[in-house]
């Protein structure tokens, strides 16, 4: 028998790095540590020297991960990382799945609703436990001492700083996913977390500025744009420039780059969601009738939010006259007008070839809207929808703010996917998404006949729109849910999706004729249309 | 109305279906041994690596079929008798048919070697090959692979996927060199080093050897060597699955003949997909064509032929595409292996060797006739337009950023392609 050298060493060469290393155990150490010392701490175990720990525990979780992620695809060429994806319990909605999502949800429910159990020390008291922790970081911030919120901001921002990292190494051959969590994790250190620490430092308003009404619900509450007109002049900017991205910035930005600009680009929520939520993104639901109760779900909480905050500014106006410019009737009428006018001008020019489902829904929307509101006009009512306004808020931040999209948005992530809630419940999300159905130029772009109906662009969609089912027939994919993630693209085995910002003429092509067959299928298909 | 009755729920025989349906309010009957519904074979690799569930290879949910009328029946033709009209099911049942529709796919080559039949080799085709590579996956250490093709690289993509030591046994002297040229097959060699997979270039397999409980124990090659191994994967091509036909009188060669019209030897019996034979090839393309795409096309056609439209199967021009391991790869229009007379060749490659583009164009007229593309994302509509106007070879080069099909960001070669170009000689523009 003829066996060479060469032979046996590629024999024994073939399978390195397929067992975890010590690299990984360490980081799986070091991550584990830091989260033991936060445990402790919740446990109301007095650690010495708060500040040292803290740093340890932050930093060992830190540098954790980046070691588990450079053991886990150092070894590896650049490419898709999907293996093993179904086949592991953590990420195929098993034992794990469901451990770690009891854990998440257990952890926001204390948050939002007991936040003395996780040490937030109750009017004035000094904090104790995990909140006090986080104390000597809150201090040399802004020179307060830390609350609940403040230990969930380090957490959720090195969440997705850390978690970042490693989705950065598992998509390196991919620089639209490289630049885009650079700018989440940008937009979630340094205007969502950083900056607002330092206006409150600097005796400012607390103002996250890449944060717009509606998901910032609270937005024009009646504490809110007190505090915003009593802070002088970076008070007023802060109102102005928060009123401009609604109507002026965002438009703007979706007309040109769809909502994607936002939810996968500078959003907290998309950011968490697209680096520690990207393992569980496969989860998410793709059949026709999670589509179906996704744009009820959707616009629903849309009409909620948009009444409520209708309600609040309403009551705003009624005990504020002399901080208003308007008075609660002009306001009524204005935003009756200005939303039939947007419904009116939607309807006459996009008529021709326009999504019937679309129209149904922009025209339901600002008809329960306005038909409260005129309701409540004619009857005199003191109050939109015949409810104390700050009784709708307190349960839009309930139901909407609170359960839906921390406990349910977070909290489910292993078992329903990463965008639970970005999906099902985000107004913003809704409101973009509509816009950019409609007056957008991004599409995502079919190349001609070279899908060959894998599903991997479906599974991996994290808004379970079912890709595939547009891309096999040739059609672009112009959806209002599609946050632009191009995590589509990136998996597609043939090269066949591509996010493009493009002419709005063809840009939905719902008469593609897939590229191969040499037969003129287009006038076909017209004809048919036409007879 | 008429009952027309599809065998095989590949991608041909679903495509027809859709398409009668469309047109038509005819009874239609797909019949599969294989699946209860639909699936895109080409995914079946990422179920085994754990990219996806099985389900997620279905392109339609399960309410589909009923919704569109369309009756799907599991079981296997037995046989078909085509003066009564009639297929016999798993030598039972019996249906009646007004047309028939062959769309049974391929089965994969097996050579006669000796032990390929033992417990523990497997192909690479049906969703049956999955289910018996996944009861052998546990006790499998190291896995040979037969064949140098697309199925084989898949194959030895899937088993690294799950952390085994696989040998990739290949006939020719390079990976795929009956397609690729040199440079393009020598850089998927590299790759497929890359990955750590034992590539063996220029080996035969002679026999499989077995334990004593009849399971796969080694293989020997034509070179001597015997390779201790658990699983045998044969990826030795395919060819049309077609015997259940012998004596059917419909005639066949190596797959069914049919005509331009997708017609065979008897009225009302049609072929489409990887089982259909031209009788005469369409331009440079062969006679069997087993590639989704094709298959697809096929589909198309014959569904217009059956509800009255006759028409004859005119694929436009060749497209391709697959991916080796990590490296994407399309083709539009011709490339062959090695250049023809009235061919002119350019090729580029990145200097990290795992992005090249190669152009084939005519020597007298400069008018593209293909292009190869590696790591790179091309435009279909870009090459099918180029290729339909002849635009010439200096036309493509100073084009190509509009033929990009990258994602965002990516960095462009397009300057550096016209640069070699250029440098080479091939001339300006």
């Amino acid at each position: 028998m003829n066996t060479n050298t060469t032979d046996f060493e590629s024999l024994s060469l073939s399978n390195p790095g397929t067992e975890r290393g010590w690299k990984s155990k360490l980081g799986l150490g070091l991550g584990f540590l830091g989260l033991f010392i936060l445990l402790l701490a919740f446990f109301e175990i007095n650690l010495p020297n708060q500040s040292l720990f803290l740093t340890i525990s932050l930093l060992s979780i830190a540098v954790g991960i980046v070691f588990y992620t450079l053991d886990l695809y150092k070894n590896h060429p650049a490419g898709i990382k999907n293996n093993g994806v179904w086949l592991k319990d953590f990420t195929n909605g098993g034992t794990w799945a469901w451990i770690l999502g009891v854990v998440l949800t257990i952890f926001y429910v204390l948050l939002y609703w007991f936040p003395e159990t996780v040490g937030q020390g109750a009017s004035g008291k000094a904090n104790s436990g995990l909140v006090a922790l986080f104390d000597p970081l809150s201090q040399l911030l802004k020179n307060q001492p830390a609350s609940q919120w403040f230990v969930y901001g380090v957490l959720y921002t090195l969440a997705i700083l850390g978690l970042g990292i490693k989705f950065i190494y598992k998509y390196r051959h991919n620089k639209y996913q490289i630049v885009r969590t650079i700018s989440v994790m940008f937009f979630q250190l340094g205007f969502a977390f950083l900056l607002p620490e330092f206006l409150l430092r600097l005796n400012q308003p607390f103002n996250d500025f890449k944060n717009m009404w509606p998901l910032n619900y609270y937005f024009f509450d009646e504490w809110h744009l007190k505090e915003l007109i009593n802070s002088g002049g970076m008070g007023i900017f802060m109102l102005v420039f928060g009123i401009a991205m609604i109507f002026i910035i965002s438009p703007i930005l979706t007309y040109f780059y769809g909502k994607r600009w936002y939810c996968s680009w500078v959003c907290g929520c998309g950011g968490l969601a697209e680096t520690a939520g990207d393992p569980f993104r496969q989860l998410s639901n793709k059949r026709l009738s999670a589509w179906k109760f996704e744009r009820w779900l959707i616009h629903a909480v849309l009409v909620f939010s948009v009444l409520m905050t209708i309600a609040v500014i309403f009551t705003f106006l009624t005990r504020n006259p002399e901080l208003s410019i308007i008075t609660r009737d002009q306001f009524t009428w204005g935003i009756s007008i200005f939303l039939l006018l947007v419904a009116g001008v939607i309807y006459l020019f996009k008529k021709d070839g326009f999504d019937k489902n679309i129209r149904n829904i922009i025209l339901s929307i600002v008809v329960i809207i306005v038909g409260v509101l005129l309701i409540n006009t004619f009857s005199d009512a003191k109050n939109i929808f015949f409810i104390e306004s700050y009784k709708l808020r307190s349960w839009y931040g309930f139901a909407v703010g609170s359960a839906f999209s921390g406990v349910i948005g977070v909290g489910f992530y292993p078992l329903l996917g990463n965008r639970v809630w970005c999906r099902f419940g985000c107004p913003m999300a809704a409101i973009l998404g509509l816009q950019q159905r409609l007056f957008s130029r991004f599409r995502i772009t079919t190349n001609g006949g070279q899908c060959i109906s894998c599903g991997n662009c479906s599974t991996y969609c994290e808004m379970g729109i079912d890709v595939r089912s547009y891309a096999q027939r040739g059609e672009n994919i112009v959806r209002s849910s599609c946050v632009g993630c191009g995590i589509c693209s990136a998996v597609c085995p043939r090269g066949v999706l591509k996010l493009e910002n493009g002419s709005l003429e063809n840009r939905i092509n719902s008469d593609a004729v897939l590229l191969g067959n040499d037969v003129d299928l287009l006038s076909l298909i017209r004809n048919q249309k036409s007879a | 109305m008429q009952h027309i009755v599809i065998i095989g729920n590949g991608i041909s025989g679903i495509t027809a279906a859709r398409h009668i349906r469309k047109l038509s309010q005819n009874r239609i009957t797909v019949i599969s041994g294989e699946t209860d519904y639909f699936f895109s074979r080409t995914a079946l690799m990422y179920v085994y690596m754990g990219h996806l569930k099985f389900e997620h290879t279905q392109p339609y949910e399960n309410w589909f079929w009923k919704q569109n009328n369309i009756d799907l029946v599991r079981g296997f033709v037995t046989k078909v008798d085509t003066q009564k009209k009639a297929l016999t099911l798993d030598r039972s049942q019996v249906i009646q048919y007004d047309k028939l529709i062959l769309a049974t796919g391929s089965k994969p080559n097996k050579f006669g070697w000796p032990g390929q039949n033992l417990d523990g080799v497997i192909g690479m085709y049906h969703k049956q090959d999955l289910d018996a590579l996944e009861t052998h996956t546990d006790r499998c250490k190291r896995a040979v692979i037969v064949g140098g093709g697309l199925i084989g690289i898949e194959l030895a993509e899937m088993l690294r996927s799950r952390n085994k030591e696989v040998t990739f046994l290949v006939r020719e002297e390079s990976f795929w060199n009956g397609v690729l040229p040199p440079e393009e097959s020598d850089m998927i060699n590299r790759h497929i080093r890359e990955h750590h997979i034992d590539l063996r270039l220029n080996t035969n397999l002679e026999e499989i050897i077995p334990d004593e409980a009849g399971l796969v124990k080694a293989v020997k090659t034509d070179k001597g060597d015997v390779i201790p191994c658990e699983v045998v994967g044969l990826t030795a091509g395919v060819s049309p699955n077609i015997d259940f036909l012998k004596g059917s009188g419909i005639e066949l060669n190596r797959g069914i003949l049919v005509n331009r019209h997708l017609e065979t030897n008897i009225p009302d019996v049609y072929a489409i997909g990887d089982c259909a034979e031209q009788r005469e090839p369409i331009g440079e393309r062969r006679a069997i064509e087993a590639v989704w795409y094709t298959g697809r096309m096929m589909g198309e056609t014959v569904a217009r032929t059956i509800c009255g439209n006759r028409i004859p199967y005119n694929p436009g021009h060749w497209f391709n595409s697959a991916k080796f391991l990590d490296i994407e790869y399309q083709t539009y229009g011709w490339v062959w292996a090695q250049p023809k007379e009235n061919e002119n060749q350019f090729y580029w490659e990145h200097p990290d060797g795992k992005k090249a583009i190669r152009f084939v164009y005519d020597k007298n007229h400069r008018t593209l006739l293909g292009v190869n593309s590696f790591g790179i994302r091309l435009r279909h509509e870009f090459f099918d337009k180029a290729l339909t106007e002849n635009w010439s070879i200096d036309k493509i080069i100073n084009q190509l950023k509009a033929a990009n099909f990258d994602p965002e960001f990516y960095s462009t070669y397009e300057k550096n392609i016209k640069a070699a170009f250029q440098k080479s000689a091939q001339t300006v523009s």
